[in-house]
């Protein structure tokens, strides 16, 4: 019995250690701006940085955008497999599980072949057309992910037995989705909301290719001209994806409870 | 019926191959509690659906109030429906679920809250307006659906099995209280159950449906007494069923084993030497020979069961074992299995089975 608590106790440490080694080594160099002393030199110079306000406002817009355009697209479909189409639902499935499997890098290239600026479809050729194919973008890579979130909620509601109570109440479609489904399946869609959030914050490669000023390629830029301003920078960068983590986990508690399952 | 509320006129449906309501017709008058009563798989619910809205037909139509709802969305037919899975709104109050329907309609705010207090005050739980859902016992939230349906005042009431999630002492209260607020309503009601007891107690009439078809409908009373298929009289209640055969049909003399009993008037064009089911309720049966009983047969007591106030027995006659209860009586032993007897009835309490 001892001696199985220890191995496991072991096993937990080495993971630990593993994850949590490289961080505090960061975070310890990031420090080290001043010589001689610790100090968050490196975080002032970093968020002082007009660039870096910049570029963390342009993808935080981005992000919000992606967020909106993904629920428009998730919650109904996901709603309508649920209720109607679940022979549809493993055909769905696998097709929001390609953003996987099929790199960024392809997707942007693919872009860049079917909407440039003598494509029947011009987005490339303008700033405001190609911020919006990168809003379409960053959806599709967050789509594995607010789908599988967004689903998985439904699955803890009674979809069809709720929407024919509405229906027979006198509700139409856009106030059964609006007042029925989407506030009991709303923690699952912040849910994916963050982790579409947590994508778009760091994503390099659809920003660097379409050149749009983004989080992601002020990150790599950094990295590669600076020493403790990287290190910095990775640290907010955990931070932020750190507090999204724990902002699903507070909204969890808040969920509506189910009838069936109080608890 | 002279002008039905309900009318449902050769429906029919089928999913796939599969045909599930097959050529239904029924006419529910208004205020009308009707009953499908049915095992699993007999098309009640599907029926309930088709009249919800919720199901198409394949072919036949439903007219409410003389207007033909066939080609309506079940949210423009002013139906009120209670769900065997309660279906409260998880996100809302119990005010705001009763209060659902009216808003959706457009009802003022304050002609919509003072509809939700007497809703709350006519289901008798007018203290729970601010709960949620998950605060309220299966029986609450079976109320509170009920509430819900109710209170955009609809034409026509829809219950599927609304009973059947609930304990038993919750059920019979609960179905008390449905038709009472039903019968203070007056509200035209078609309610879906497998429970003959709630169907029985419950209902004006029940449609007792097999396979897809109304195999009868009736008062409570008159498909309890006088079933017309051999589908309907052992589906409801407890049924005995003793094998015959007709040895003259013109004086109606129907031999059970080596014993003869005669069934004048009963016998409906069959002719001699044709074989026959003949259906006998428990209680039209005595232990013994008894005055007004015109008919006898002989057995053995093949079981008994002592229940309190009544005792069970199973008497062997023939080929055939009959059920009857008898009276528990202090000062009379109850009977011994393996004891030779006579069972007695009356022969207009035979029911001929087609």
């Amino acid at each position: 019995m001892k001696t199985s608590r220890f191995w496991a106790w072991l096993v937990f440490a080495v993971g630990a250690a593993y994850f949590f080694i490289p961080l505090i080594a960061t975070f310890e160099f990031s420090l080290r701006m001043r010589r001689g002393e610790y100090s968050f030199d490196a975080y002032r110079v970093v968020l002082g940085d007009s660039r870096f306000q910049e570029t963390f406002g342009y993808s935080v817009t981005v992000a919000v955008f992606t967020i909106l355009l993904g629920v428009f697209l998730v919650v109904p479909t996901a709603y309508w497999i649920r209720l109607r189409m679940p022979h549809l639902r493993p055909i769905v499935e696998f097709i929001t599980l390609l953003p996987l499997v099929i790199p960024a890098i392809v997707i942007v290239f693919g872009y860049i072949r079917m909407y440039g600026s003598n494509s029947p479809l011009p987005f490339l050729g303008s700033a405001r057309g190609t911020d919006a194919l990168l809003v379409i973008g960053y959806a599709t890579l967050a789509l594995p992910y607010m789908y599988r979130a967004v689903d998985t909620g439904l699955r803890t509601i009674d979809v069809r037995t709720l929407t024919e109570a509405a229906q027979i109440l006198g509700a139409g479609w856009a106030t059964i989705i609006a007042r029925v489904i989407l506030p009991n399946v709303l923690i699952a869609v912040l849910s994916g909301a963050f982790l579409t959030f947590a994508i778009v914050i760091g994503e390099f490669t659809l920003a660097s290719l379409l050149n749009r000023p983004a989080f992601g390629p002020y990150l790599q830029n950094i990295g590669a001209n600076r020493a403790y301003e990287p290190a910095a920078l990775a640290v907010i960068a955990f931070a932020i994806t750190w507090g999204c983590m724990s902002v699903i986990q507070i909204l969890a508690r808040f969920a509506p409870k189910s009838a069936n399952r109080p608890n | 019926m002279a002008d039905p509320f309900l009318s449902i006129q050769n429906v029919k449906k089928s999913f796939g191959n599969v045909a599930v309501v097959k050529d239904f017709n029924l006419d529910v008058g208004a205020g009308e509690f009707v009953s499908f009563l049915g095992p699993s798989g007999c098309g009640k619910t599907t029926m309930l659906r088709i009249v919800a809205g919720f199901e198409e037909p394949s072919a036949g139509k439903v007219l409410i109030g003389g207007k033909d709802v066939t080609g309506l969305k079940p949210n423009q037919r002013n139906i009120g429906m209670v769900f065997q899975a309660y279906a409260l709104f998880p996100n809302l109050t119990v005010a705001q679920n009763i209060g659902f329907g009216l808003k959706v309609a457009g009802v003022p705010k304050a002609e919509a809250q003072a509809r939700i207090d007497e809703m709350l005050g006519i289901i008798k739980l007018p203290d729970f307006g601010d709960r949620y859902p998950y605060q309220l016992s299966g029986g609450q939230q079976q109320r509170i659906a009920l509430a819900r349906a109710l209170a955009p005042k609809p034409k026509l009431l829809l219950l599927d099995e609304p009973l059947s999630a609930l304990d038993a002492k919750v059920r019979i209260s609960l179905r008390e209280e449905i038709r009472s607020i039903q019968k203070k309503l007056g509200i035209t009601t078609i309610f879906v159950t497998h429970d003959q007891e709630e169907a029985l107690s419950m209902s004006d009439r029940i449609v007792v449906m097999n396979e897809g078809r109304a195999d009868q409908t009736g008062t409570p009373f008159e498909i309890y007494n006088r079933p017309s298929t051999k589908f309907v009289a052992n589906f409801v209640g407890t049924l005995n069923v003793l094998e015959g055969t007709i040895s003259d049909a013109a004086s109606g003399t129907v031999k059970i084993n080596a014993e003869e009993i005669g069934l004048k008037g009963k016998l409906n064009g069959s002719k001699s030497g044709d074989t026959l089911s003949l259906a006998l309720r428990p209680e039209a049966i005595s232990l013994g020979r008894k005055a007004g009983n015109d008919s006898n047969l002989t057995g053995q007591i093949a079981d008994v069961h002592f229940l309190g106030s009544v005792i069970r027995v199973r008497v062997g006659v023939g080929q055939n074992v009959v059920s009857l209860d008898t009276f528990n009586s202090p000062s009379s032993p109850p009977p011994v299995v393996g004891q030779k007897t006579e069972i007695s009835f009356s022969s207009g309490d035979v029911l001929v089975l087609h």
